[in-house]
């Protein structure tokens, strides 16, 4: 810092600014790949998806599993879109 | 057991090239036997910036379209006899490289025992930059403390946990490594520009090296020298730091403090 430097005062401390806009950037995009998630999400999904096709003919991505921050817990959620009229898939064969 | 390792960042001009070719000299000046391949098909600079634009007669896409040896495509350095250089074609497009010749090529690099094969990532994310990717044990992030950067790296170490055949195969994550370079401390004194702990932070990987922003690697580069091999460069310096600590050595971060101002200096501003 010299004392003359009032005369030629800049934009101030623009790194914060850009580890900040990063930091929730970075967060969103991450968030939407689902980066960052349990790595078993996966097989956890195909495993649901076989018991819930036991009671529910269901379609293959019907079943939407992902986990998120809320505070200072992780959410595991399920989402599970059940066909208009369900109908018994053990029934049917 | 030869060691993939891929040099990569998603943005361009961050110093992938520099940085590939100045790790491939340090692991060679320390006995490795190592190849160094330019998967920048179309855009070949790899050679320049290793000094051997002259000795390029075969290059990698003519290995793959089996036009030639993997022998003969492979450019002897004439510093560190352990170390070679495979270009990037010039003409031909980025459809030239296949994964199964990529694979053959690495395949008889490793029965050739090579201890390292170094692969110079192209920018983007397309074909030459995915599959200089996909065979990787480890990879070396290259990003610049700015934003576009470090969006980018973020997007490329997304891609090294799913599209590398270890993410396929379960084999194991690809050993990420973050190198953080032009870094310019007077800056980020002055907040100009972010430090080392807020790239940390953002990516949530540590950084294997800091290089500093420093004349050396433009003149490294305009004679053909890597910059690993300049000595009086700081850049050169935090480069060997760099190979030091991905062969597991403990090395304390250089030239990450702002140099102290003089009298002068702190009375007038600089």
């Amino acid at each position: 810092m010299g004392i003359f430097d009032f005369l030629r005062k800049g934009p101030q401390n623009t790194a914060s600014l850009a580890k900040n806009r990063l930091t929730i950037l970075i967060q969103e995009e991450r968030d939407r790949s689902g980066r960052g998630a349990p790595d078993y999400l996966p097989l956890l999904r195909r495993e649901l998806l076989e018991v819930i096709r036991k009671f529910v003919n269901v379609d293959a991505n019907a079943v939407d599993v992902k986990t998120h921050k809320d505070g200072d817990h992780d959410v595991l959620e399920l989402s599970i879109a059940l066909p208009d009229k369900p109908s018994p898939a053990a029934a049917n064969g | 057991m030869t060691e993939n390792i891929v040099v990569t960042s998603g943005k361009g001009g961050v110093g992938k090239t520099t940085t590939s070719a100045s790790i491939a000299v340090g692991l060679a000046k320390r006995g490795k036997k190592v190849a160094v391949i330019d998967f920048d098909v179309g855009l070949r600079n790899l050679d320049l910036i290793m000094g051997c634009e002259r000795r390029v007669v075969y290059d990698f896409v003519n290995v793959i379209h089996n036009e030639c040896g993997l022998k003969q495509a492979l450019i002897k350095d004439k510093r560190y006899e352990t170390l070679f250089v495979l270009a990037a074609s010039q003409t031909r497009d980025k459809d030239a490289l296949t994964q199964d010749g990529v694979q053959r090529v690495l395949d008889e690099l490793a029965a050739e025992e090579f201890d390292y094969v170094v692969c110079d990532s192209p920018a983007g994310i397309e074909k030459g930059a995915f599959l200089a990717m996909y065979f990787a044990d480890r990879a070396i992030v290259v990003v610049n403390p700015e934003v576009s950067s470090v969006r980018d790296s973020d997007r490329i170490l997304g891609l090294l946990s799913s599209k590398t055949k270890r993410a396929e195969a379960g084999a194991g994550k690809v050993q990420e490594h973050l190198l953080l370079t032009r870094y310019n401390p007077t800056r980020v004194a002055a907040g100009d520009m972010m430090s080392i702990d807020d790239v940390e932070e953002i990516l949530g990987i540590k950084v294997v090296g800091v290089i500093p922003e420093s004349e050396g690697v433009l003149a490294a580069s305009n004679s053909g020298v890597p910059v690993i091999l300049d000595e009086s460069s700081n850049a050169g310096l935090a480069y060997e730091d760099a190979v030091a600590r991905l062969l597991g050595e403990e090395r304390t971060m250089r030239f990450i403090e702002a140099p102290k101002k003089g009298f002068f200096q702190r009375v007038f501003g600089a």
